[in-house]
């Protein structure tokens, strides 16, 4: 349940290549410590290009936000969840979390990673709840 | 303060299922604003547009047979022409042009051109980190929007349609509402709606229909010797957040916070001083998120703030009086027309819906997925 994902390019192409091995990777600033996602060519901290590294991430999460999408899309079984999930890291990503009762899910609910293997060897960073 | 620059034409082009071609209506959009404000096109050497090709605005200036020396295509969704309005008001008063059109039109429902998916530029990063979970773009962002909103305050999806069932109390009044004929709405409707993308349903979205409008703007000299009386652009400010569904921390403060602390401002206004506001209401949280953030109420008021009638025909507060984005016409880039309505709310031209005695407007564009965020003031010349 997927769109097709498009080929990195060479800001992204270590992040995606991190998902082969199942590890999610963060960028971080050396020179302010400021951490963002997705991957950008300069930090929106501090503005630096020459400071950018990886840090991989724990894999803990809480929803931020979250809807169930009703509506079929080409590639895609309704109902599902897009959600806003922030990684204990600080950052927000956009992802799927695959819960049994997706209306049940909320702001603050706890979740920790798991992954959707791509055709190509890549993976989608996806959220499950964690166990209470 | 406010500006020495003035609205003078306005004009809707067909609306709702119309059959005819982008250009087709932008000409009859352009064309009945010039005519209302008592010019002809070869008065126009500034033109605004978008949303009609790669080259909008060249397109149009084409298609119209004109050489504009100052135009703007800038590309900011909903809320380009509220942006275009501050654009036109500095170039008039630096005198690079006199006279500007700004004007748009979409085929959209007759062309069936609507996708739910959006339109996804496969090099943006969203291409890569947020199109492959399938959000509906932009319903879903919104409605993450909306489901922040009520977990935080406590408010109900009931609350909340409210902004539809008073829409569509003005869309009963304007004769060119999509929904005019549909008679009223209750929030028990809008909550049994088809669900899209939770909180949100059918009725908590804006109409998918073809459109469109055009304002004319000159010199607040000029415009005095034109036979309509000139309405006056007081204030302008804008604010620009995100692509991404991701950038923004807090889903429930917009740029519009921005925007209209600038346009205020300018103008020398407060949100009291405000007799009409025109609010983009592409969902009903939109302007919820909308109306907190220009100041019209505190953080996590707005629901309690909007119950009791108070933005429906006959309230304290009247809002999105042509039946808005909800109820009466939204092709896509709904911007112009928020334009056109607060101008002829401001001329006296509304018949059932007028507002009594209107003197200050506020038109507020949001582009995007709360991307992009333009506020205008306007008011009668005094």
């Amino acid at each position: 349940m997927s769109a097709e994902v498009p080929e990195p390019d060479e800001v992204t192409g270590p992040w995606w290549e991190a998902t082969r091995r199942r590890i999610l990777l963060v960028q971080s600033c050396g020179a302010c410590g400021h951490t963002q996602h997705p991957p950008r060519a300069l930090c929106t901290g501090c503005g630096s290009d020459r400071h950018l590294d990886w840090v991989e991430a724990s894999g803990a999460a809480v929803v931020d936000a979250c809807t169930v999408v009703e509506r079929a899309m080409p590639g895609f079984a309704p109902p599902y969840v897009v959600a806003r999930v922030r990684l204990a890291e600080g950052v927000l990503l956009l992802s799927n979390v695959v819960a049994d009762d997706p209306y049940l899910l909320d702001t603050g609910d706890r979740l920790r990673l798991d992954w959707r293997p791509l055709p190509d060897g890549r993976a989608l960073p996806v959220f499950v709840p964690s166990e209470r | 303060m406010s500006t020495g620059v003035a609205i003078v034409g306005a004009a809707e082009s067909d609306l709702g299922v119309t059959g005819r071609s982008i250009l087709g209506l932008q000409a009859q959009a352009v064309s009945r604003a010039v005519e209302d404000a008592g010019l002809t096109l070869a008065d126009v050497d500034g033109l605004a547009t978008t949303g009609v090709s790669r080259f909008s605005t060249t397109q149009v200036a084409d298609y119209l047979g004109l050489r504009p020396s100052w135009t703007d295509s800038t590309f900011a969704g909903g809320s380009a022409f509220e942006m275009y309005v501050a654009r036109a008001a500095q170039a008039i008063e630096a005198g690079q042009c006199s006279t500007v059109v700004i004007s748009y039109a979409s085929n959209q429902r007759s062309a069936r051109s609507r996708s739910l998916a959006g339109v996804v530029e496969t090099h943006t990063p969203e291409a890569q980190f947020e199109t492959p979970y399938g959000p509906l773009y932009p319903i879903s962002y919104y409605a993450m929007a909306a489901q922040q909103y009520l977990h935080r305050y406590g408010g109900s999806r009931e609350a909340l349609a409210e902004v539809a069932v008073a829409a569509r109390e003005w869309a009963l009044l304007n004769p060119a509402a999509f929904r005019h004929g549909a008679g009223p709405l209750t929030a028990a409707d809008v909550l049994a709606a088809p669900m899209v993308s939770t909180p949100l349903t059918t009725a908590d979205c804006c109409l998918v229909t073809d459109g469109g409008g055009a304002v004319v703007l000159t010199s607040l000299d000029r415009a005095r010797d034109l036979p309509k009386p000139p309405v006056r652009v007081l204030g302008y400010g804008e604010c620009t957040t995100n692509t991404s569904m991701t950038a923004v921390d807090d889903l429930t403060v917009t740029g519009a916070v921005e925007s209209g602390r600038a346009a205020f401002a300018r103008a020398g206004l407060v949100p009291a001083d405000v007799d009409v506001a025109e609010v983009y209401d592409s969902f009903t949280v939109t302007v919820v998120l909308t109306l907190e953030a220009l100041g019209f109420c505190g953080r996590g008021e707005a629901l309690d703030w909007i119950a009791g009638g108070r933005i429906r025909p006959g309230g304290d507060f009247p809002l999105d009086t042509s039946g808005g984005g909800l109820s009466y016409c939204h092709p896509g880039q709904y911007g112009v027309l928020l334009l056109v309505e607060a101008v002829r709310q401001l001329r006296g031209e509304c018949g059932a819906r007028q507002v009594p005695g209107a003197e200050v407007a506020l038109a507020h564009g949001t582009g995007g997925i709360l991307s992009t965020h333009a506020t205008v003031l306007l008011g009668v010349d005094r």
